[in-house]
């Protein structure tokens, strides 16, 4: 062996040992990914396969019999009422996260930056209402929509998800605003800006990610959300979204299975896309330069 | 331009005094420094001035006017952050027109201010960049320009200097010095380090536990310190005080500290006269101490025999950290002086620049 080998020997030694070293983990993480997508790969496979092999065998002997077909998602996409349903989920969703999140925003800038009398205790008690059950909430809120006539209506399902959004968004948004440097508040005070100005030239910006990603987790809830749906809504095809559509494609005796997984991934396919649009404004420290360091 | 005045005022946070009846006659166009240790209220009373604190008692005026009750927006100041507190988001050119646009500046008046900022800035380069893609340095500069361009009455600072490094720091002291020369706007400027308010102010304010110490002219505080906290706080190393007795003798009177005794110089006597016989507390300064061999004459001089405990050799003259019996004095001698550690020296302290002061209310006597 040549001398200027040997370092590299001595290096190559120490990465093997750093990698045997991390190897607990790195399994421990394959595993855990494993567990949650096997699931899911079950799920796709149903999807792609027939209807008769779907109930009759399962998903992992397709490894012994390929065949595939499209079949499921072109009965699902052509169901009564699947393309009604996704507008429809569109229409419930997108307000029901645009609502809350701009009310919450308000909500959080004051909370952390104005003075006003019981702050800390009306701050303390929408927080506290993270802890309600939302089962608890559903004969009041039906009563009180059925007595205002919106049973049924978009607009009574919004506000539902708002009232339910509410707590969770205002503590997250109002943690963000706190966050930034009162210099950086004080500064814009004295610039000119009024504490609208502030709010929508400063703060709301400079919370993007704790908007984006809150905007995600609201969207997902709302767009997964069967219960809501169901209970403030009723079943009527014109306003159902396609969590209710779905849910009755399998009948009673537990048909349609085949097109049931079909259909889970039809669902997806937005939410997905949405967490992959917003994701990079999550990942991305966007205070990075307000001050020294 | 305008002059700023505060007339009794207190700011309270709960219990804590934070500024306890301040008054300050801060005159149009000149350079003003607050200066004291932190906590001592000076950030405080810049941030009464801009609005950002309400007064708990007392008057601000800016110009002629009381202000307050007046937004912060509404006073016509600048003001420049320890942190600089740059929008992150917005370019530097966004971050310079944001006040302008807020108030709703002519598009070509806004696009005149900023380039001649930041011509005067040397950032004209800059003006595209976001924040963070800026050094510590061109930041500051930013943040100075944001107050440039409003073209207020008085600029306000607070520690403005303080996240540069030190080479950093001296050049940006001189460049605001210079800034302030060109545009004569009134500035109020915070700092806790008393190298930045001697080289920069006009006038400086020191203060402590949010009481006013003195007001005067750099030379001034540094010659005549109103107290025993501006002796020691002015000055590095700082003022040594000795305890000491006023004796008299045939007309004479001398400054007692038991291992010397040193005359006061005739002049001084009157001022003196109804301390003779009583502890007082003897100030001088570590520069007013001179190694005896490198002295020509010692004629209204005082020699004191001494240990030499540490001898720092800074080049340009030499540290001593002297023991005399009980007392321990610090001396800045020339650098020629032949004292070593662990050996005897002897001093001479140029009782000319000697200071007294009482021992109970530390204020100055001489």
């Amino acid at each position: 062996m040549t001398p200027p080998a040997r370092p590299r020997g001595i290096a190559g030694r120490r990465r093997l040992a750093r990698a045997l070293r991390a190897a607990p983990v790195h399994a421990l993480l394959w595993a855990l990914c494993t567990v949650w997508l096997l699931p899911v790969v079950g799920l796709l496979t149903s999807s792609l396969r027939p209807a008769r092999d779907v109930s009759a065998s399962g998903w992992w002997t397709v490894l012994a019999h390929p065949a595939f077909t499209l079949a499921n998602y072109r009965e699902v996409l052509a169901a009564d009422n699947m393309g009604q349903s996704f507008w429809n989920s569109v229409a419930i969703a997108l307000p029901s996260v645009a609502i809350p999140l701009l009310i919450a925003g308000y909500a959080g800038y004051a909370f952390a930056w104005m003075e006003f009398p019981g702050r800390h205790t009306v701050f303390a008690a929408t927080v506290a209402l993270l802890v309600v059950p939302l089962q608890t909430t559903f004969i009041p809120v039906l009563r009180l929509l059925a007595a205002l006539g919106l049973t049924g209506t978009f607009a009574g399902v919004w506000m539902a998800h708002t009232g339910y959004g509410l707590p969770l968004a205002t503590y997250l948004l109002r943690n963000a605003a706190a966050a930034l440097p009162r210099d950086l508040i004080d500064a814009a005070a004295i610039d000119g800006a009024s504490p609208l100005a502030t709010f929508f030239r400063l703060v709301l910006p400079l919370s993007g990610p704790a908007l984006a990603s809150l905007a995600i987790f609201q969207f997902l809830w709302v767009w997964n959300d069967l219960l809501v749906a169901l209970i403030y809504l009723g079943g009527q095809p014109a306003v159902a979204p396609m969590t209710v559509t779905i849910s009755n494609l399998v009948n009673s005796l537990g048909g349609g299975w085949h097109l049931l997984t079909a259909a889970a991934f039809v669902s997806m396919a937005l939410p997905l896309a949405v967490f992959f649009g917003l994701q990079r404004y999550v990942v991305r420290g966007i205070l990075a330069g307000a001050l020294k360091g | 331009m305008a002059k700023v005045m505060l007339e009794q005022v207190t700011k309270q946070f709960g219990n804590v005094v934070a500024v306890n009846n301040v008054t300050l006659d801060i005159p149009d166009k000149q350079f003003t420094v607050l200066v004291g240790p932190s906590g001592c209220g000076k950030t405080t009373a810049l941030r009464l001035i801009a609005g950002l604190e309400e007064a708990t008692s007392g008057n601000i005026y800016i110009g002629d006017r009381i202000v307050n009750d007046v937004a912060p927006k509404d006073r016509d100041i600048a003001m420049v952050f320890q942190n600089y507190a740059l929008y992150p988001h917005m370019s530097v050119y966004d971050n310079m027109a944001f006040g302008l646009r807020l108030r709703k500046y002519p598009r070509a008046e806004i696009d005149r201010r900023v380039k001649e900022a930041a011509e005067m800035l040397g950032i004209q380069e800059l003006l595209g960049r976001k924040p963070k893609q800026l050094s510590g340095g061109q930041r500051q500069r930013v943040a100075l320009g944001r107050a440039i361009v409003r073209e207020p009455q008085v600029f306000l600072m607070d520690e403005p200097l303080s996240n540069l490094d030190a080479k950093l720091r001296v050049q940006t002291r001189a460049e605001i010095k210079k800034l302030h020369a060109r545009l004569q706007t009134t500035t109020i400027y915070v700092t806790h380090d008393q190298v930045e308010a001697m080289t920069m102010g006009d006038r400086i304010v020191v203060m402590k536990d949010g009481v006013v110490q003195q007001v005067d002219s750099p030379l001034n505080l540094y010659e005549k310190p109103a107290n025993l906290f501006v002796a020691g706080f002015i000055g590095s190393p700082a003022m040594n005080f000795l305890e000491a007795k006023l004796a008299k003798q045939d007309g004479r009177m001398f400054v007692d500290g038991g291992v010397f005794r040193a005359e006061v110089p005739r002049e001084y006597i009157p001022k003196l006269a109804e301390w003779e016989g009583r502890s007082v507390i003897f100030g001088i300064r570590p520069e007013d101490i001179h190694d005896r061999a490198l002295v020509q004459s010692t004629d209204g001089a005082a020699v004191v025999r001494a240990t030499v405990d540490v001898h720092e050799p800074l080049g340009s003259d030499v540290i001593l950290y002297l023991t005399a019996g009980e007392h321990s004095i610090v001396a800045r001698v020339d650098a020629r002086s032949q004292a070593r550690m662990g050996q005897t020296a002897e001093v001479v302290l140029d009782m000319k620049k000697m200071h007294v002061f009482n021992p109970d209310t530390h204020a100055a006597i001489l």
